[in-house]
C-alpha cells in the first residue's frame, strides 16, 4: 500500500516535470508565437501519419528525424530523404523538382498547380505518385517488431537452458502467452482446433498491445499512433478476415447460405449473412482505430487547454487530467489488445466450429 | 484526421505483420508453447503419478490391515480351538479317571466279595469242622448209653426227614 502511495507521489511530481516540455513539443507544431493556435491542426499532425519523425522544436525550428520517401512514380522508382521537402507541408516547397508535399500526401508538383483544393486528397490518385514511404507508423511498427522479436526470441531462447519454472523475462510473459492460450483460445476455438491459430492470435495480441503503449509514450521515438491509423486497423481486421474465411468449414457455408429459416426467407437472409461476414471484421477495425485515437485526442485536447486559454495555471489541472487519462488509456492499450484478439478468436471459431444439429 | 496515402501504411503493414508473424512463429512461439506444453505434461505425469503412488500406498495399507485382522482372527481362532481341546482333555481326563476309580472300586469290592465269601466259606469250614469236633465230644459223651444212642438216631433221621 505504502510503495503504491509513493508511485502515485511519484508519478504526479513526474508529470508535473514532464507536463511542461510534452506541451511545448505539442505547442511546437503551431508554428510561430503569433500565428493563432489551432487544437484542430494540433491534433490531426498528432494522430496522423508523417514523413518525418518530429522530435521536439528548438527556438521555432522543428527538430525532426526525416524518413525515406519511397515513390512509385509513372517513371519508376523514386527514393529520397524526407529532409528534401524542408519541413513544408502546404504544397509550396518543390522537392527533387518533381514532387510538392501538401498535409503529408506527394503529389506532383505540376498537376497539384492545377488542383481545385477539394481535389487534394490521398485518395486523388491521379494527381500524385503511390507513396509507400517509410513514415512514422512504419518506423514505430518496426521498432515494436524489433522489441518484440528481441523480447520473445530472449524468451524462447531461454527455456532452452531452463526446463523448470520460468523466472525473469520468462515468468514475466509466459503467464500472458498462458492467458492467451487458455482464456481467449481455447473458449473460443475449442480445445481441437486452437493450436492451428494460436501463433497469429499471440502475434496480434503482443504486436497490437505494445502498438498501443508505444502510442502513450510522449516522446520520441515513440508517441506514433500506429494501432490509431485506420489503415492499420484495417489491414489487421483484414487478415482475420481472410482467416476467419479461409478456415471456415462447411457448418460456417451452410449457416450463411442455407441458414435455419424457411426457405421463402432466403433472398432476404442472404444480403444479411454476407454482410455479417464483413461486418465482423469491420467493426473490428472500426472498434480498435476509435479507442485509440479517442485516447489520443482526448490527451491532446487537455494539453491543448492550457493554449486555449493562454495561462500556466491551466497546466495543473489539465495535467492532473492528462495522467489520469494516461492511466486509463494503459488500461486501454491492453484491453483493446485484448478484444481484438478475443474477437478474431470467436471469429475463427464460428468458422471451424462443427454443428452437430441442423 | 489527415488521410495520408494509404498505401504506404497498407503495404508496410502486410508485408512487416506477415515477415514479423512468420519469425514469432518460427522462433517464439512454436519453442514457448513447446516448452510451456511439455512443462504442463512433466507437471502433470509428477501430479498424476504422486496420486498413483498415494494410492498405492492406500492399497498397501489396507492390505496389511486386512492380513492383520486375518492373523488376527487365526490367532483367535487357534487361542479358542486350543482352549476347546484343553478343556476336552481335561474333561476327557477326568471321566477316564472317573472310570478307571470305578473299574477300582469295583474291582476292590469284588476282591472284598470274593475274600469275604472265602473267609466266610473257611469260616463255614471252621464252623462246621468245630461243631463236628463239639458233636463227636457231644456223642461220645451221650452215646455212652444206648438210649441216648437210640433217641439220637431217631431225632437225627427226624431231622433228615423235615429236611
Amino acid at each position: 500500500m505504502r510503495i503504491a502511495n509513493r508511485t502515485i507521489q511519484f508519478l504526479f511530481s513526474l508529470s508535473f516535470l514532464i507536463l511542461p516540455l510534452m506541451a511545448s513539443a505539442s505547442g511546437g507544431h503551431s508554428e510561430s508565437a503569433d500565428k493563432e493556435f489551432s487544437a484542430t491542426e494540433l491534433i490531426n499532425s498528432h494522430i496522423g501519419d508523417a514523413h518525418e519523425f518530429h522530435i521536439a522544436d528548438w527556438n521555432g525550428h522543428a527538430i525532426s528525424l526525416p524518413l525515406p520517401i519511397i515513390l512509385w512514380t509513372d517513371n519508376g522508382l523514386e527514393i529520397f530523404s524526407a529532409s528534401e521537402f524542408h519541413h513544408d507541408n502546404t504544397g509550396h516547397h518543390v522537392a527533387k523538382e518533381k514532387f510538392v508535399r501538401y498535409n503529408e500526401v506527394i503529389f506532383y508538383a505540376d498537376k497539384f498547380e492545377t488542383l481545385k483544393e477539394e481535389d487534394k486528397s490521398a485518395f486523388n490518385f491521379g494527381a500524385r505518385p503511390l507513396d509507400f514511404s517509410i513514415t512514422k507508423n512504419v518506423f514505430s511498427m518496426l521498432m515494436s517488431v524489433i522489441i518484440l522479436l528481441i523480447l520473445f526470441i530472449t524468451v524462447a531462447r531461454s527455456y532452452k537452458k531452463n526446463s523448470m519454472a520460468p523466472k525473469g523475462l520468462a515468468g514475466f510473459l509466459e503467464p500472458l502467452v498462458i492467458f492467451v492460450r487458455d482464456d481467449i483460445a481455447i473458449p473460443n476455438i475449442g480445445e481441437k482446433k486452437y493450436g492451428k491459430y494460436m501463433p497469429y492470435l499471440l502475434t496480434i495480441f503482443f504486436f497490437i498491445w505494445i502498438n498501443n503503449l508505444i502510442g502513450l509514450i510522449p516522446f520520441f521515438p515513440f508517441s506514433s499512433n500506429l494501432t490509431g491509423n485506420i489503415y492499420f486497423t484495417f489491414v489487421m481486421a483484414f487478415i482475420t478476415f481472410l482467416i476467419t474465411t479461409l478456415s471456415a468449414n462447411k457448418a460456417y457455408w451452410g449457416h450463411i447460405f442455407a441458414p435455419p429459416v424457411p426457405k421463402a426467407l432466403y433472398p432476404i437472409m442472404w444480403p444479411v449473412e454476407i454482410i455479417g461476414m464483413f461486418t465482423k471484421p469491420f467493426a473490428l477495425m472500426i472498434r480498435l482505430f476509435a479507442n485509440i485515437t479517442a485516447g489520443h485526442i482526448i490527451i491532446l485536447s487537455l494539453i491543448s487547454l492550457i493554449y486555449i486559454f493562454k495561462t500556466v495555471a491551466i497546466a495543473p489541472v489539465s495535467g492532473a487530467f492528462v495522467l489520469f487519462m494516461s492511466v486509463l488509456e494503459m488500461l486501454v492499450a491492453a484491453l483493446q489488445a485484448y478484444v481484438f484478439t478475443l474477437l478474431s478468436a470467436l471469429f475463427i471459431g464460428q468458422a471451424v466450429e462443427e454443428h452437430d444439429h441442423h | 484526421m489527415n488521410f495520408t496515402s494509404p498505401e504506404s501504411l497498407v503495404f508496410w503493414t502486410t508485408l512487416i505483420f506477415v515477415v514479423f508473424f512468420l519469425l514469432m512463429r518460427k522462433f517464439a512461439w512454436k519453442p514457448i508453447l513447446g516448452a510451456v506444453k511439455g512443462r504442463e505434461d512433466s507437471i502433470n505425469n509428477a501430479l498424476l503419478a504422486a496420486e498413483n503412488a498415494k494410492k498405492d500406498m492406500q492399497n498397501l495399507k489396507s492390505d496389511n490391515e486386512k492380513l492383520l485382522a486375518e492373523a488376527r482372527a487365526e490367532r483367535d481362532l487357534m487361542m479358542k480351538e486350543a482352549r476347546e481341546i484343553k478343556e476336552k482333555m481335561i474333561a476327557d481326563a477326568k471321566s477316564e479317571a472317573q472310570a478307571q476309580g470305578e473299574k477300582m472300586i469295583e474291582s476292590a469290592k469284588a476282591s472284598i466279595e470274593s475274600e469275604k465269601n472265602a473267609a466266610m466259606a473257611e469260616l463255614k469250614n471252621q464252623v462246621s469242622s468245630l461243631s463236628l469236633e463239639i458233636a463227636e465230644t457231644l456223642l461220645k459223651g451221650e452215646l455212652s448209653n444206648k438210649e441216648a444212642q437210640t433217641k439220637l438216631v431217631e431225632k437225627m433221621l427226624g431231622d433228615a426227614k423235615l429236611n
